[in-house]
């Protein structure tokens, strides 16, 4: 006979969860591995001859990369002489500002970092993380995305987003060849919600970067980065090739950041042995050694393996934790299905949302989860409310706030007409009235008609053929009377060509100020001190519009 | 993120393309299909035959099975024996008229290499890659390793029917067709849910991964 407690227990969501025992030999293991390496540094003759157990001659290429280029060697021997103890102590200790920690923390090696991380509760590390944040105040990103590549929903979700308080927006395609539609729709979505918003088109790279250097994107940050040998020849990459890669976005003035994540490697099955930890921090002194600014880091879409090992959470944490720690812009994940249960998932990202990070989600799905095509998020659409209503209990700024129907359907209706407007300015496939009202009160593409695809995927090879860039949808915005878009994708492009926003954990404001990580540093020392949430922010945060007004009653 | 899914869609559209401009193989012969295949299989052994002889006849797939595949490992992520996963894909071929020839690839656990050395060897220069736990691809020799015709990444999504499925579009494209992609199913819980016991698979895969060492062919005994 069965316990009806344990058939009780046996139908909760998180029985449907995979979990898995520790097998460190393999890099089974989340962190705290005993086969991870000994810290250990020397230089000669300004040259780092050994680093964490490997004499230079027996270093891979990863080994080698951030030994010439992601250590700062003036004070690493100091640094390294430290104990592992005393630098968690100045992480936790907010008495030490950030910058003296950020002097140290970027001239360790990455099995010493990996120590350090080993020696703190996740409490400790989420001090750390208030702490460490490159930018003064934190921020989120989300995804824009469904699966009919509906470009008409793509526009309205963004604006939509952009008024809840999204500063940066992503898109992918289910289809590759719709990408120069996403791109565009987010684009003129995003900024006819709020000015300024950073958009991008997750694709396969060499494309990618075709769409930036035309101006269809405003950043990049599909630029993966493993923390093995064998796993990057799996991608046909090294380090080398990627430090490229990224030079190339920063000539034409693009925003960054390279992704990775703990997992990543085991996964493929080529751990070597070492924590899931230790790698991502490989992967991390890579990014560094790069001159990339920012990380997307936080398992991302490896989610589910260390969610399944013991302290697999924490050691997310971490992985946030070290970027941080290396200086870089750290956009946190939050961005992946890794559970049934609703109690598990916002334990997770409490981790993040409580000390905030540059970019909490990257992102959060601004569309219900079915039409994410990043696999599922962490947080949907239909998680809105909840989201703001964490944020009023704990008066912690996740970056978002609630937004009223009336505003958001006008936002959706504006983005959707202007949609229309742009396809009819620059020739491609007409934009019917209905789906403009469609797309003004969708939830999701269910609420879509479908479009002639055929047609689309023409019509957007030959955008493509035909040499169309960013000052070709400014000028088709301004003939079709919609200046003050065209105004807002002119300046981002004016902003690129100065170069101004490849600073650290740059996001441009409504007024086109860029705001960064050098000109907000993050200067958090104790109560009272760093990023303050504003009366103004305090009120917009709490007024959720179904709260009971006492006047009222 | 989405990356491998656009890959795929736009290789497939170009190969389709090509393909468009060639006329189909000429009436191969329906083979009787083999009735529910499956059902019969309760096991398998693989033969060691010997290295595997260059392809000729262009009415041939392989099927390049990872290096643990019936032998260290048996089922599936989702526990289907790997007896019946074989005799699908295989009846699949079958069912088109065409031969199938099962390899075992030593010196990768990568599905994509599995598969893409398969192609090599193939005298229709097409051939399935299959790992342990279950993810498969379709494979085209002169495409490059880590593109394909077609894969099937989500191993806990895929059933007998979709096995036996994959076979026979292996099988067309072999004649020089252009089937309709098989369906892929897409489960945002399937994370949650394997992708722990996934990595463990293919750790315990890799394991058996021998650097260097030449693909071996295979007799397949159903029991």
């Amino acid at each position: 006979m069965r316990s009806k407690r344990f058939e009780a227990l046996d139908a909760r969501p998180i029985k449907k969860d995979g979990f898995v025992k520790e097998w460190p030999e393999v890099g089974l293991i989340a962190m705290n591995n005993p086969g991870d390496p000994t810290p250990s540094l020397t230089i000669e003759n300004g040259v780092i001859v050994e680093l964490d157990g490997k004499k230079r001659e027996d270093f891979d290429m990863l080994d080698q990369f951030i030994a010439d280029h992601g250590i700062r060697l003036e004070r690493a021997e100091e640094a390294m002489a430290m104990s592992s103890l005393d630098i968690a102590n100045m992480l936790v200790d907010f008495n030490v500002p950030r910058s003296e920690v950020v002097d140290i923390t970027t001239s360790i090696t990455p099995a010493k970092i990996t120590e350090v991380m080993g020696l703190m509760t996740v409490l400790e590390m989420m001090m750390a993380q208030t702490k460490m944040r490159s930018r003064l105040m934190p921020s989120n990103q989300c995804h824009v995305t469904n699966v009919k590549d509906n470009m008409v929903q793509i526009a309205a979700d963004a604006a939509e987003a952009a008024i809840r308080g999204f500063d940066e927006m992503e898109t992918t395609v289910g289809v590759a060849r719709y990408a120069p539609f996403n791109a565009l729709a987010i684009m003129v979505g995003a900024n006819v919600g709020r000015p300024g918003i950073l958009t991008q088109c997750a694709v396969e790279e060499a494309t990618e970067l075709d769409l930036g250097m035309r101006g269809y994107t405003a950043y990049a940050e599909t630029i993966s980065v493993y923390g093995t040998e064998p796993v990057f020849m799996d991608g046909d990459d090294t380090p080398y090739s990627k430090a490229f890669l990224a030079s190339c976005y920063a000539s034409r003035g693009l925003k960054m950041r390279f992704t990775s994540g703990t997992g990543s490697e085991v996964q493929m099955g080529y751990a070597e042995g070492k924590s899931m930890l230790y790698l991502e921090a490989r992967c991390l002194y890579i990014t560094k050694g790069a001159g990339v600014q920012g990380t997307q880091n936080g398992s991302v879409s490896c989610i589910g393996v260390p969610a399944g090992v013991p302290g697999g959470i924490r050691a997310v944490l971490a992985e946030n934790l070290i970027a941080a720690c290396l200086d870089l812009e750290c956009a946190s994940s939050n961005d992946q299905t890794f559970t049934h249960s609703d109690l598990r998932r916002v334990a997770r990202s409490m981790m993040q949302m409580v000390p905030g990070t540059d970019y909490i989600c990257s992102g959060y799905s601004s569309t219900p989860n079915y039409d994410n095509m990043f696999a599922g998020s962490n947080w949907d659409a239909e998680d809105y409310d909840d989201w703001n209503v964490i944020q009023r209990d704990l008066k912690i700024d996740g970056g978002l706030q609630p937004a009223d129907e009336e505003t958001v359907v006008a936002a959706r209706a504006k983005a959707a007409r202007t949609m229309q407007t742009i396809f009819r300015e620059l020739g491609l496939p007409e934009i019917k009235d209905e789906e403009v009202e469609a797309a003004t009160y969708a939830n999701g593409s269910k609420d879509m008609p479908d479009r002639d695809v055929v047609a689309d995927l023409k019509a957007a090879d030959e955008l493509l053929a035909r040499g169309a860039t960013a000052v070709d949808f400014v000028k088709a915005l301004d003939r079709g009377g919609i200046p003050d878009v065209a105004h807002s994708l002119y300046n981002i492009l004016i902003t690129k060509a100065a170069g101004d926003y490849l600073h650290t954990a740059s996001m441009l404001s409504s007024d086109w100020e860029v705001i960064s990580a050098v000109n907000y540093p993050n200067t958090y020392h104790g109560p009272q001190t760093g990023y303050q949430i504003s009366d103004e922010r305090w009120q917009e945060m709490q007024d959720i519009p179904w709260a009971i007004d006492p006047e009222s009653v | 993120m989405a990356i491998n899914e656009q890959m795929l869609q736009s290789i497939i559209e170009e190969v389709l393309r090509e393909m468009g401009t060639s006329q189909p193989a000429a009436d191969a012969p329906a083979a009787a299909p083999a009735e529910s295949a499956a059902a019969a299989a309760e096991s398998v052994e693989l033969k060691p035959e010997g290295e595997v002889k260059q392809g000729t006849a262009s009415d041939e797939v392989l099927i390049g099975l990872a290096p643990a595949f019936a032998e260290f490992q048996t089922e599936t992520i989702i526990g289907i024996p790997h007896s019946k996963v074989l005799k699908e894909l295989i009846a699949g071929i079958e069912e088109e008229g065409l031969k199938a020839r099962v390899i075992k690839v030593y010196r990768s656990s990568d599905v994509a290499v599995c598969g893409h050395d398969a192609a090599e060897l193939s005298g229709s220069g097409v051939a399935i890659g299959i790992q342990s736990k279950g993810t498969a691809l379709i494979h085209q020799k002169d495409l490059p390793q880590l593109s394909n015709l077609e894969l099937f990444s989500q191993a806990p999504l895929i059933d007998l029917d979709t096995y036996r499925a994959i076979g026979k579009n292996a099988a067309k494209y072999a004649k020089g067709e252009s089937p309709s992609p098989v369906p892929v199913k897409n489960d945002q819980m399937a994370r949650p849910a394997y992708q722990a016991k996934a990595a463990l698979l293919h750790i315990k895969e890799t394991e058996h991964v021998v650097p260097g060492k030449k693909p071996v062919e295979m007799e397949v005994i159903f029991k």
